[in-house]
């Protein structure tokens, strides 16, 4: 997710190991199978699109060998999942693999079942501190993200077979955006656990993935939100693509600064001190998490402007969910201004992170049920 | 001392203070507008708030906060402030970005918080050129400058974030602006001046003079044109304060065809409109078909589908009248969103037909039991995001439409009718929805319908049950079918039929309502529920009776009884009973329908898009380089004595910073001493 490190060897290319070459060379071996094939459906902005995510991936996978691994698997698993089905959608209740690990609910529901696992073994990291439990929350967190990713892409295909006219990408009502949530919000967290060499922070940030996850499961079950329904006119673009996942790179990275907070303020306290990071790195990372999710909340929200401008004849027109995403901006931009201008540090900065979540949830969550607006995708 | 003030004024609006103050005076006033519905017709907030605060609040432009004076100011501070900090910070920053700062002395470099000391044996043109290839080779431009005591390296790296600053505060300024001129401020100050007004929207447009039109020359615009499918028109509305002002257009719109079309769901798949444009100076034409999310420009403003009504269906209708012992059927046709006159009996009334819909998909599925067994509902839940949790069953149940009858006190009950039978538990009804305000939902009055799936066998047994004059006799038909046996005298026959007549009689005044009332006067209590019984079982064999009565009138064989029939009668003494709560004295049947559509396109012309798209491209562009770019300053200062003093600054304390600092020492520390580390 960093941009290339300013003090990184200037040549890309060069020491590259045999892996990262045969990822990109995959990469670009299924883009472009994928557009000599299916580019006839897409619009001038799906292939383009399509495309740019060659070059974008193969960077993310060089950048960061985690990733490399998770593409891969998920690569495995979907098309695995996709063979399955011969083009038929009752194969979901007959096929054993399908029903029980990679058809699109049961590959969700495993999701959601290995990150309660994975915040109970970074808790028993934390509290006993267990390298073992610790290293074994990290590897839960990648299997539920393997099995998360693996779920979005089957249910994507599954769209299709309902009916060609039907299909589309899984990030078009509240129920898939709050599996893209959980997923976006563990990438980030087990990036940092990197880059920091810290798992000690997984215990705080997987409540929230944790949190997202019970509200996935209790739309599935309560609301039966998880039905593939076909889109209305004013979803059926292109913008679509790249706003909403835009959007919850942001909201995936304030959630995560305010866990950060979080923990930042109990280990001022004294509360679990010795087993936290330092202040300084928790510092660090809630910075770098707000930076990263300003940035591309950013781009969201012009993304949005632009989207409206087609959709809704305006760019800006003062929708509740519009205007909450103008007050999460200038939230974090007023952080970012303590911060970087006023060299502001500590307790206030970490409290408002904590205080920028409410906020987040609300223009998230709060604008869907209980202002009404165009911006309804999702109601409760 | 004015100028003290004046200085002070500058240096407290480009405060960082007042900007972060700024932000979040905004963000909270932000709020106000998502919180309380805003451009509603003023009636809702007179109801919402009362007659005191209601003025209160318009005054405080509560209604529409994003377009209120107050909030302006609040931008027009934020756009001073964020101009008056780029003023006040450019020039410093651009001296910044092009120096090295090589003058710096070593005091100086002694106080950075990123210092070390170290030497070297090397001569110092040999360290000079090592050290600046290294930096050289980590991205950094240097300068050297010999002093006193030797000679400094000053490096520098990641200017662009100073950049990032200048773009990302002046992208802030383009993008108010351009949003400002695109906002009704020019349009507010023409209405201050008093030259346009707002005007009611109850006469035709040809009625609405100059004071309430802008000329298609106008600045910015955002309103909508209402096209019905064949119609032509020039004029887009403006919804303003409480009242509307017509935008001219520099061309105009002709809808030949309005699309909708539905996923089977009876979701909606896809809006488009086929039109043709005008251009009202040159006569040009061109054919165009848009779409929501298919915007098109032409001359500068952009048309959008951003709705559609009925544009005036054409209902072939037919009034059955409901009254006692009346068959009359009244033929009229009908236009939606217009009335027209029906006499039933005495009275004249008015209908208003308020809407048609070529079809409606209902979901039939009887609601299953909820499974309460955990392993049962995980299991329903794996699978494919295709299946539905609860099983529906969408079918589509045909046209239906509907119109308000007004009383002669100005009430009206809105109706809304099928046109063909929709079946439930498997039988058909036509289905007759009332209700007396908008907050309700529809109550459904169900109509039986016969074996040939017409409404026509109940209309004759309501007509039959609702008049005295056939009681007599059905009763009578009544009593000698129940009790024909050669066993039973004629007394008794005739006490059955009077006592069919007397719950005909009852029932042909309120249904069941005036039978249970009576039953309620007469009968003690204990033997109350055996006592309706017996007049629901009276009524059911009279039902069947005057059934068989119209049918012998009609020349038309008698027929047998079996569970269907009877299933009949019984939802017919129900529905009859029923139709006296119907509050019309006539069901009104659509014959026959020739759709109409009429499309809403948004018209908008905004001249501040281009700027504010513009500015956009810069933030982004600004906030990736001011946090994503991170200037450093690296010093080495090589002493003539064989000591060298690096320095590190940076404008963002971060922990790279510490890391990159330590990176560098080592690295040319080792250079400086042949790759071998000084204890």
């Amino acid at each position: 997710m960093e941009l290339a490190h300013p003090n990184a060897p200037v040549s890309l290319l060069k020491g590259r190991s045999p892996l990262d070459w045969l990822a990109a060379a995959l990469l670009a071996a299924g883009g472009l199978f994928a557009f000599n094939r299916y580019s006839a459906y897409m619009d001038g902005y799906e292939q383009a699109f399509l495309l740019i995510a060659i070059p974008v991936f193969a960077a993310l996978a060089w950048a960061w060998a985690g990733l490399r691994n998770l593409l891969a698997g998920v690569a495995v698993l979907a098309l695995s999942g996709v063979s399955l089905y011969h083009a038929d959608l009752a194969r979901a209740e007959q096929v054993f693999l399908l029903k029980y690990f990679l058809s699109s609910q049961t590959a969700i529901g495993w999701m959601c079942f290995l990150f309660f696992l994975a915040t109970a073994a970074y808790w028993l990291g934390l509290l006993a501190k267990s390298e073992f439990a610790e290293k074994t929350g990290t590897a839960l967190c990648w299997t539920a993200v393997l099995m998360g990713a693996t779920g979005m892409l089957v249910r994507w295909y599954e769209s299709y077979l309902i009916g060609a006219d039907i299909g589309h990408i899984p990030i078009s009502n509240l129920y898939e955006v709050f599996v893209l949530f959980s997923l976006i919000t563990a990438l980030l967290y087990l990036h940092y656990e990197r880059r920091y060499a810290t798992r000690k922070l997984g215990a705080f940030v997987l409540i929230v993935i944790s949190a997202a996850v019970g509200f996935t499961l209790w739309y599935t079950f309560s609301r039966g939100a998880h039905e593939i329904q076909p889109l209305v006119p004013a979803l059926q673009s292109y913008w679509m693509k790249i706003h909403v996942p835009a959007n919850f790179i942001g909201y995936g990275a304030f959630s995560l600064s305010a866990m950060i907070g979080v923990a930042w303020l109990l280990a001022e306290r004294g509360i679990l001190a010795s087993r936290l990071p330092s202040l300084a790195v928790m510092e660090d990372v809630m910075y770098k998490a707000i930076a990263i999710g300003f940035a591309f909340f950013t781009v969201a929200t012009i993304l949005g402007a632009l989207w409206a401008a087609e959709a809704w004849g305006t760019y800006w027109q003062w929708d509740p969910k519009e205007t909450w995403a103008l007050i999460v901006w200038l939230n974090y931009a007023a952080w970012l201004h303590l911060r970087l201008t006023k060299g502001l540090r500590g307790s206030v900065l970490a409290w408002w992170a904590v205080v920028g979540l409410v906020v987040t949830t609300f223009a998230f969550l709060g604008v869907n049920m209980f202002l009404s607006g165009l911006h309804s995708y999702g109601e409760l | 001392m004015p100028r003290t003030f004046a200085r002070q004024l500058y240096e407290l609006l480009s405060s960082m203070r007042f900007a972060v103050s700024l932000l979040t005076v905004l963000a909270i006033a932000s709020v106000i507008g998502t919180v309380l519905k805003q451009n509603e017709p003023y009636n809702n907030y007179l109801d919402q708030f009362g007659q005191f605060w209601f003025p209160v609040f318009e005054s405080l432009g509560l209604y529409s906060v994003y377009h209120a004076g107050w909030f302006l100011a609040i931008l027009t501070f934020l756009v001073i402030s964020t101009s008056l900090c780029i003023i006040r910070q450019a020039p410093g920053m651009v001296k910044e970005m092009r120096s090295y700062r090589t003058g710096a002395r070593e005091a100086s470099l002694r106080q950075f918080a990123h210092k070390h000391l170290t030497h070297t044996g090397l001569a110092r043109d040999e360290a000079q050129q090592k050290v600046s290839e290294y930096l050289l080779a980590r991205g950094y431009k240097s300068q050297s400058k010999v002093q006193e005591n030797g000679v400094l390296i000053a490096a520098k790296a990641g200017s662009w974030n100073r950049m990032g600053y200048l773009l990302a505060h002046s992208a802030i300024v383009m993008i108010c602006v351009g949003g400002l001129l695109d906002g009704d401020l020019p349009l507010k100050l023409e209405m201050m001046l008093g030259s346009k007004h707002v005007t009611g929207l109850d006469k035709p447009f040809a009625e609405i003079g100059p004071e309430s039109r802008l000329g298609p020359q106008h600045w910015s615009y955002r309103g909508n044109v209402f096209l019905p499918e064949g119609k032509r028109s020039n004029i887009a509305v403006l919804n303003v304060q409480d009242g509307a002002l017509l935008q001219e257009l520099p061309f105009s719109i002709t809808l030949k065809k309005f699309h909708i079309e539905h996923y089977s769901t009876g979701m909606p798949k896809r809006f488009a409109s086929d039109i043709v444009l005008t251009d009202l100076q040159s006569g040009a034409q061109l054919e165009h078909t848009i779409e929501v999310n298919k915007p098109f420009e032409y001359r500068g403003v952009s048309l959008y589908q951003a709705s559609f009504e009925d544009g005036g269906s054409k209902l072939k209708l037919k009034a059955h009248s409901l009254l006692p012992g009346s068959m009359r059927v009244t033929e009229a046709d009908g236009t939606v969103g217009e009335s027209l006159q029906l006499t039933q009996g005495s009275d004249a009334m008015r209908i208003e037909i308020t809407g048609f819909r070529p079809f409606n998909v209902e979901n039939m599925a009887q609601p299953s039991v909820a499974e309460k067994n955990t392993l049962a509902m995980l299991n329903r839940s794996l699978g494919s995001g295709a299946k539905s949790a609860d099983g529906k069953d969408l079918k589509n149940v045909g046209p239906s439409f509907s119109y308000k009858v007004r009383d002669a006190a100005g009430q009206a009950r809105e109706y809304n009718n099928y046109m063909m039978p929709v079946e439930q538990n498997g039988r058909s009804y036509f289905m007759a929805g009332m209700r007396e305000t908008p907050a309700e939902a529809f109550r459904y009055l169900r109509l039986p319908a016969d074996e040939d799936d017409k409404l026509t066998t109940w209309l004759a047994l309501h007509a039959m049950l609702t008049s005295p004059k056939e009681h007599a006799l059905i009763a009578r038909r009544f009593a000698a079918q129940a009790m024909g046996g050669p066993g039973v005298s004629d007394t008794v026959r005739t006490r059955l039929a009077d006592t069919a007549e007397r719950t005909l009689g009852l029932y042909s005044e309120r249904g069941f309502e005036s039978l249970g009332k009576f039953i309620n006067d007469t009968v003690p209590e204990p033997e109350r529920e055996k006592a309706a019984d017996v007049f629901v079982r009276v009524l059911q064999g009279c039902a069947w009776e005057a059934w068989q009565l119209t049918r012998e009138r009609q020349k038309l064989k008698p027929l047998e009884m079996n569970a269907a029939r009877a299933d009949f009668v019984r939802d017919s003494i129900n529905s009859i009973s029923d139709s006296f709560l119907y509050g019309a004295p006539f069901y009104l049947e659509l014959d026959q329908f020739e759709e109409v559509k009429a499309s809403i396109i948004q018209a908008t012309r905004s001249p501040g898009k281009n700027g504010v798209y513009l500015g956009c491209a810069l933030l982004v562009a600004g906030v990736f380089f001011m946090l994503y770019v991170r200037e450093r300053r690296l010093f080495v200062l090589l002493k003539d004595s064989g000591e060298v003093l690096m320095a590190l600054s940076s404008n963002r304390k971060t922990l790279d910073t510490d890391t990159e600092f330590a990176r560098h020492q080592e690295a040319i520390e080792s250079l400086l001493n042949h790759g071998t580390r000084t204890p």
